[in-house]
């Protein structure tokens, strides 16, 4: 067997159905053995960093590695901002990219880029095999390492004679030294950990991508409802605790709740899972929860005490370390009641809602992410760029469900949401998927809508157009008296006729009155759809915590009229 | 600021010390000396790092290269230890009488003179880096030419060893 097909059938082994990719020349052995290949569909994409978005999307949404391929030299660069997005956002990812002849290495060959120094830092591991008799057990290893322990992304860089060279087929699992996560938590920690939740009297849950990572919703609803803890999710865990829920204190950090950031700064008790205390979620560190002791339960040391603190740290599995606190808990059949911890919250929660003015003549951003909450079923997947449209995504939609919600947190990637719905379409085809992008985002890989027409993915672009790249007009308004540097984008294009020369529909709505419909409208379209909502042009998002603040300094609207 | 003696095992494979040397730059952690060989498993490299850097920083170190997926096994070396550093000093000697002095100072610090030409001398010490500066200030007068160091390769003393040293902690 070639080596190219031993790619293709290792990636059977491992399950994939679905991927990514783009072709080139230093690949071409490989798309010749996904020629008549019938088990694996492949997306091919616009540009490659929309095949490393699309696979991300795909990840999230599926859970499993989504997979992406593109040629040596640009090929491979193009990938970059796709590879260092699921980096920062622990997402399994599997980028096979072509190399140029082994023997060329080095010499500045024709489309020659060293991929494997270049994404270094950019990968949890990378590999750029030379002898195809391990061709079999890199893809095994890669696999392996990318969704196990914290998930990443993991680049195999795959020269064109390896592709060519004949090999024996052989898959097994191989077990790497090196590597070998803890996940079961330590029982004496668990322990430490259960008491100090017991004796709290103001504990706050705070909740990361961790717990969607490793399916731990289930658990972290059980014990917030068993303890009586308030939730509060960082950006990256939304979907996982219901926001509906009474105990939900929505998203903390930045543009979180005004109760989130209370709660957290009044706090006795900390319970951090699979978080990594990231600096748009603590704020200045010093005044970040200052009376708290802090539990935190992560699958990665390394971040246990990377940023603040910690009392009783706990490295292991999310799941199944607050299975284990659970069954702890219980056998002290100790009953948590209403305190006025949570009369406090609850009167924060009332006095502060996510609010926004909904005055005026123009459509708000808001309320265009409010009507598609209202129109679209709890199971919806929502994909973000990034900026205001992101923000007001994540704090007006009501999210209910984990793996519902695709953002580049970490990184913060304009451009990640089109494609990454696209993925997420391929990953749930069941599911009704929205974009929610502003008129600067959805420009930076807007040619995907071709690929969401070529394989009928009706996913759905809100585009919340403000003529701005909002969220540094937003700074510069706030910090930088006004002054405008290179934000406006008075010219945008015609993005329904984008739309439209790509096969897609579109339609621009202008007045509040007809949002909802439009959405509708798209909603039960067959077609990918672009709704360019022309919408009030200088709208905030709020509640916002000023950088440099701590979380206590959380401020809103109100709080700017007033001053 | 303390110095901080760290040992390494990791798989001798290609790129293992840029991983190394580049999570150190990339997180801003300041490489003293580095050192690097392979042990008496050819699959396996020994690296020992000196670091610059308080306990918080030489916690994060110790993870963040744990996390690498080629390094097999991080411990810090401290208390019972031995280290160990060698140099190469150039030294100008251009008559017999310098040449004696030079070999003087070399024989009291039991270091050996391993070339010698009309104008120099040049020494190979072994020690730790307080014997190497010293010797270095003993020589410096009659000029330095040239000095090679490798930094430091330690181990710890006894029994113990890096790749049992869970065991013994």
């Amino acid at each position: 067997m070639k080596g190219a097909e031993a790619v293709i059938e290792s990636l059977k082994k491992e399950g994939v159905e679905k991927i990514f990719g783009y072709p080139g020349g230093a690949v071409i052995n490989l798309y010749d053995a996904l020629y008549e290949e019938q088990e694996i569909d492949h997306i091919l994409t616009r540009h490659e960093q929309g095949a490393a978005h699309a696979a991300d999307g795909y990840a999230r949404v599926t859970g499993n590695p989504g997979v992406c391929v593109a040629t040596s030299g640009p090929g491979a660069t193009n990938l970059v901002t796709g590879i260092a997005t699921a980096q920062m956002d622990s997402v399994p990812l599997v980028a096979i990219t072509g190399q140029v002849p082994t023997d060329m290495i080095g010499n500045d060959a024709f489309q020659e880029a060293d991929i494997t120094g270049i994404s270094m830092p950019i990968t949890k591991h990378n590999y750029l095999i030379k002898d195809p008799s391990k061709l079999t057990k890199v893809m095994r290893k890669a696999f392996k390492i990318a969704g196990n322990g914290r998930e990443g992304p993991v680049l195999i860089d795959l020269p064109k004679d390896i592709q060519n060279a004949e090999i024996n087929f052989e898959y097994k699992d191989v077990d790497i030294r090196s590597y070998q996560p803890t996940k079961k938590g330590h029982p004496l920690q668990i322990k430490k950990a259960s008491k100090a939740i017991m004796e709290a009297e103001r504990p706050v849950l705070y909740v990361g991508g961790g717990v969607i990572a490793s399916n731990a919703s289930k658990e972290v609803r059980k014990l917030a409802e068993l303890t009586m803890t308030p939730v509060t999710t960082t950006l990256m865990a939304k979907g996982s605790f219901d926001e509906n829920h009474p105990l939900s204190l929505d998203m903390l950090g930045m543009h979180g709740t005004k109760s989130a950031n209370y709660a957290i700064t009044e706090s006795d008790l900390i319970i951090a899972v699979g978080a990594r205390f990231d600096d748009r979620v603590t704020g200045e560190i010093e005044g970040f929860a200052p009376n708290a002791k802090v539990i935190h339960i992560d699958i990665d040391p390394a971040e246990i005490g990377k940023n603040v603190e910690t009392h009783i740290p706990i490295v292991g599995d999310a799941k199944k370390v607050l299975k284990k606190l659970i069954d702890r808990i219980k056998e002290q059949q100790v009953n948590k009641e209403e305190t006025e911890w949570h009369n406090k919250i609850e009167r924060w929660k009332k006095e502060y809602p996510l609010s926004y003015d909904n005055k005026g003549s123009r459509i708000k951003p808001q309320f265009v992410v409010e009507k598609i909450d209202e129109t679209t079923p709890d199971d919806t997947i929502i994909a973000t760029e990034v900026g205001q449209c992101q923000m007001w995504a994540a704090q007006f939609y009501d999210f209910k469900r984990p793996r519902t919600w695709v953002s580049s947190g970490g990184l913060g990637t304009m451009g990640y949401g089109l494609p990454a719905s696209i993925g997420a379409q391929v990953g749930k085809p069941e599911k009704t998927v929205w974009d929610i992008a502003g008129d600067g985002s959805i420009q930076m890989n807007i040619q995907e809508i071709a690929t969401a027409t070529k394989y009928d993915l009706p996913i759905n672009i809100a585009v919340l157009n403000n003529n701005y790249l909002g969220m540094v007009r937003q700074w510069q308004e706030l910090f930088f008296d006004k002054r405008y540097s290179q934000t406006n984008l008075p010219q945008n294009p015609d993005f329904v006729k984008i739309a439209e020369g790509f096969g897609a529909e579109g339609k621009i709505v202008e007045k509040q009155s007809e949002v909802k419909e439009a959405i509708e409208e798209a909603n039960s379209s067959s077609k990918p759809y672009i709704i360019d909502f022309r919408v009030e042009k200088e709208e905030n998002v709020m509640p916002m915590v000023p950088a440099g603040a701590s979380l206590s300094e959380v401020i809103d609207s109100e709080d700017l009229r007033g001053g | 600021m303390d110095l901080h003696i760290i040992g390494l095992l990791v798989e001798n494979k290609p790129g293992v010390l840029n991983r190394v040397s580049g999570l150190f730059s990339r997180r801003g952690f300041n490489i003293e000396s580095i050192s690097v060989g392979v042990t008496e498993n050819p699959d396996i490299s020994r690296m020992t790092i000196t670091l610059e850097g308080d306990e918080k920083v030489l916690e994060q170190v110790i993870k963040q290269l744990n996390k690498q997926i080629d390094v097999i096994k991080v411990t810090e070396l401290k208390e019972d230890y031995v280290e160990r550093e060698l140099a190469l000093i150039k030294v100008n000697a251009s008559n017999p009488d310098e040449r004696s002095e030079v070999m003087q100072v070399a024989d009291v610090f039991r270091a050996n003179i391993i070339d010698v030409s009309k104008k120099t001398v040049t020494i190979e010490v072994t020690g730790d880096q307080e014997k190497i500066d010293a010797i270095i200030d003993m020589v410096k007068k009659h000029g330095i030419k040239e000095l090679a160091q490798t930094g430091v390769v330690a181990m710890n003393r006894g029994k113990k060893s890096i790749k049992k040293g869970e065991e013994n902690e």
